[in-house]
């Protein structure tokens, strides 16, 4: 049994002040339906992604809001949670029901509403997917768990704060190319370099902003895929797991979650690291980017920082990471990031995605990682049907 | 936050925040903290004691927030750390002194200090932070 | 069998605000404030740090003195006008980070800066009537003063905690208290500030309580001034203990070693406590203390002690408190202003 994805949509990434999660994510499963050209009635189950609606906008019970809304009811709607990973883990679970035989067309979705709470709150809100009571407790936040494992990188393997910056240059160049951006603008190594310090030696323009959005994609059974043009197909899936706590982990360089989801899907795939075109990766910060590069065996350990800097992630070089603009530039509302990276994939590999195509892209990998990588989630898509 | 006003939760934990009381599972001789109630190792082959840090350490990764979550608002910026304790574990913990001096690998010891204060009117929760010893 | 304090220790925040740095602020004459309160600067407490926080490492350092088994401690009592609560013990969160038991008397104490050796009097009777083996007694403050006031540029932070039972490293050998219904200094329930007489803070109160209470202990053991080898008082400035020392006949080699508040400020019930540490720092075997503290409101209680061999073995097992005195940083008065809440964000 073979799945594909035939639909994906994306809301715009932005500050949505006249729009609610509610609006958002009946937003992007009306897109997704229109770009799979069927109607709503047809979709048998929902799964959705979402990391802290609770917190963020006091909403939980989210899946059924989001059929209620849609007009779908009485279907199964299922919400998942694995902070910034939730929406793969939708995806997972929307994958895994056709395999199971009991669908044939499933819609998985992702979505998250973080402005309507002050930055603060939301920093708060965010450190939910760390420790609670051994890292949030003592003051930590995410971008303070990530410069944990920034400086180590450097310290350990030499990296440098050029390399970290690089890859928030190459995110944004990409993304100035991406109508549905929050900041779809070119920036410099000098401007993150000169951005302020938020945890060092983490700057701003390391940092994913703070973002709404929502996602949706149309996932179907081999046997009615024909009645659809271009599917593409899943070929590989893992998901992995890790401590919590950043502090418990053996070593802060490198995310089992990701070595361990990688290999599965590799697998899976019947391929290895370097038949990827093109990969979509979790650059929640910089050098998240650069230890994912060397995580799913784009390059050694401790020479992500250089294959950075040697332009080997452009979106014309030998392995374009993030061509549509990253987290970093598209924006991050955590809940429907995952999603979002499958949708733009897909949207690759169709050939058809105007400004943003990378050219003969065939197989391309998302990575979502959750927390600081407690949960790691790796799904491989090829154009053609594999046998 | 709400659960940040919550007593139980703060009160139930305060032998592990005041003490650095951990576990050490008489199996595999691994130690713990905070206190755990299943080896991750041994798991139902376990035997967890409670174990008594000694408070010392060295620091593996540091930082410095400068943008800090709600409730820590007034105390930014002030430095963090992973700290390596002497017995094995590890555990993340803010550095008190003088923040510009926190170097990777440098000895720690364990200081009473306030944490955190839930607002004007609400509990203070006290903990462990890091000195670096001379 | 002699009691007295088996263990002694304190803790002294490593932040310093300066005299000069204060007046520079307000724009007085530090040259003038310097000479008239003897005072160079003053202990700041971090942001995370309160009567609490260094109540247990000044009670840490006593305990390690001590030597024992902290669950053999029956009572702790600390004296504080900063208790970090209105409702609510400090005692209790001390207690249980020092893993004191739960077999323990526990009660905050106010009596304005003598709260701490009050304390140490309750320890002391009930060592004595055998209710208890151990009793720890702490004097702790991080006092404030309002902006712009004389209190500004002596109000200090420190703890000074004494573990009191049997086989002593300094035998209590007496003490008496002298109190009177005399309002020179108080603070109402709810202020952020405490409020003073000025002036009237002077004879009829500090120098009348002090010498009185220091006078009545030496009738009472028949001791002059010359018996003793150290002498410490409640300093709310420099000036006020040397002339207390003065009218009662000592001199100033006696006072010199507990003389701390020229470095520290005034830590209000940590004052003369912290000043005992100093001269337990580094007395000999044999010598005699005079210790009387002050309280506005007002009252002092007088001590007499004599160091005993136990002191050579016991007093290096914590840190001192010129250890404590010399880790500082001088900071300027807007991080003061920041650290201490005196803005209205």
């Amino acid at each position: 049994m073979r799945v594909a994805v035939v639909g994906a949509g994306q809301t715009k990434f932005d500050e949505h002040w006249e729009k609610s999660l509610r609006d958002l994510s009946t937003e992007a499963g009306a897109l997704a339906l229109k770009d799979a050209r069927i109607d709503g009635k047809h979709i048998q189950s929902l799964y959705i992604g979402n990391m802290s609606a609770g917190r963020f906008i006091g909403q939980e019970h989210l899946a059924a809001l989001a059929v209620d809304q849609a007009g779908l009811i009485p279907i199964p709607a299922t919400r998942c949670e694995a902070a910034c990973a939730s929406s793969a883990l939708a995806f997972r679970e929307a994958y895994f029901s056709i395999l199971s035989g009991q669908y044939d067309i499933v819609m998985a979705a992702g979505s998250e509403k973080m402005t309507d709470l002050k930055g603060t709150d939301a920093i708060a809100t965010l450190m939910g997917a760390g420790d609670q009571e051994w890292e949030s407790a003592i003051g930590l936040t995410f971008v303070s768990l990530y410069a944990l494992m920034a400086r180590r990188h450097m310290e350990k393997y030499g990296t440098t704060r050029e390399q970290m910056a690089m890859v928030s240059v190459n995110n944004h160049r990409n993304g100035a190319l991406n109508e549905l951006a929050q900041f779809p603008k070119e920036i410099t190594i000098e401007q993150v370099l000169k951005s302020p310090l938020i945890s060092d030696p983490l700057r701003l323009l390391d940092c994913s902003p703070i973002t709404d959005g929502a996602t949706a994609v149309i996932l179907v059974s081999e046997r009615v895929a024909k009645r659809f043009e271009n599917p593409i197909w899943i070929l590989g899936s893992g998901q992995a797991s890790d401590t919590l706590a950043l502090h418990h982990r053996k070593s802060l360089t490198e995310l089992l979650s990701t070595k361990v989801a990688s290999k599965k899907a590799y697998e899976q795939a019947g391929l290895k690291p370097k038949d990827i075109d093109i990969a979509e990766v979790h650059d929640c910060f910089s050098i998240n980017e650069i230890i994912a590069i060397e995580d799913l065996g784009f390059c050694e350990k401790g020479k992500g920082g250089k294959f950075v800097e040697d332009g080997k992630i452009a979106r014309d070089a030998e392995k374009p990471i993030n061509p549509t603009g990253g987290l970093k530039s598209i924006g991050h509302p955590v809940g429907a990031t995952g999603i979002r990276q499958i949708s733009d994939i897909v949207k690759q590999l169709r050939g058809d995605y105007g400004k943003l195509q990378v050219n003969g892209a065939k197989i391309g990998l998302a990575l979502n990682i959750g927390g600081s990588g407690a949960t790691g989630v790796v799904n491989i898509f090829g154009r053609d049907k594999p046998k | 936050m709400p659960y940040k006003s919550s007593v139980p939760l703060f009160w139930r934990l305060k032998k592990s925040k005041y003490n650095l009381i951990g576990t050490k599972c008489n199996t595999c001789d691994k130690v713990f903290f905070p206190k755990r109630n299943l080896c991750p190792n041994c798991r139902r082959r376990g035997n967890l004691d409670d174990f008594q840090f000694s408070g010392k350490g060295k620091i593996v990764s540091h930082t410095i927030i400068r943008v800090p979550p709600e409730g820590f608002e007034k105390y930014a910026p002030y430095a963090a750390a992973i700290i390596e304790l002497d017995e094995g574990a590890r555990i993340s913990g803010q550095i008190v002194g003088d923040i510009s001096k926190v170097e990777t690998g440098k000895p720690v010891r364990a200081v009473f200090r306030k944490i955190y204060e839930d607002g004007s009117g609400g509990l203070i929760h006290y903990g462990m932070k890091w000195e670096m010893a001379e | 069998m002699n009691i007295g304090i088996v263990g002694y220790g304190c803790y002294i925040p490593r932040l310093r605000i300066s005299v000069d740095e204060i007046a520079r602020v307000w724009g007085t004459d530090a040259e003038s404030f310097k000479r008239g309160l003897m005072v160079e600067e003053k202990a700041v407490p971090e942001m995370d740090e309160d009567t609490i926080t260094i109540s247990v490492e000044a009670g840490r350092n006593a305990i390690l003195r001590a030597g024992i088994d902290p669950k053999k401690i029956g009572a702790i009592y600390i004296g504080s006008e900063s208790h970090p609560y209105a409702v609510k013990p400090s005692g209790t969160v001390v207690a249980e980070v020092l893993r004191l038991g739960e077999n323990i008397m526990v009660a905050d104490f106010e009596f304005a800066c003598k709260a701490g050796t009050a304390a140490m009097q309750c320890c002391y009777g009930l060592v004595k009537a055998k209710e208890i083996e151990y009793g720890l007694a702490i004097g702790a403050d991080t006092s404030q003063g309002r902006p712009g006031d004389a209190l500004e540029y002596t109000a200090a932070a420190a703890a000074g905690a004494f573990v009191i039972g049997k086989d002593p490293l300094a035998t209590l050998e007496g003490m008496c208290s002298f109190t009177t219904d005399t309002s020179d200094f108080w603070r109402r329930e709810g202020e952020d500030y405490p409020s003073h007489g000025a002036r009237f803070t002077g004879k009829p109160a500090y120098f009348k309580h002090v010498v009185s209470a220091s006078k009545l202990l030496m009738e009472k053991l028949s001791l002059k001034p010359s018996d003793f080898n150290h002498v410490v008082f409640h300093m709310p400035n420099g000036k006020f203990p040397l002339t207390a020392s003065k009218m009662l006949g000592f001199s100033k080699e006696q006072i010199e070693q507990g003389f701390v508040v020229n470095r520290i400020g005034n830590p209000y019930s940590g004052s003369s406590p912290v000043g005992l540490c100093s001269i337990l720092d580094v007395a000999k075997p044999g010598d005699r203390i005079l210790m009387t503290s002050y309280g506005s409101g007002a009252g002092s209680d007088s001590f007499s002690f004599i160091v005993t061999d136990n002191i050579l073995e016991r007093r290096d097992k914590a840190k001192k408190t010129e250890d404590y005195i010399k880790n500082k940083k001088n900071i300027d008065y807007g991080l003061y202003v920041k650290l201490r809440r005196k803005l209205k964000a």
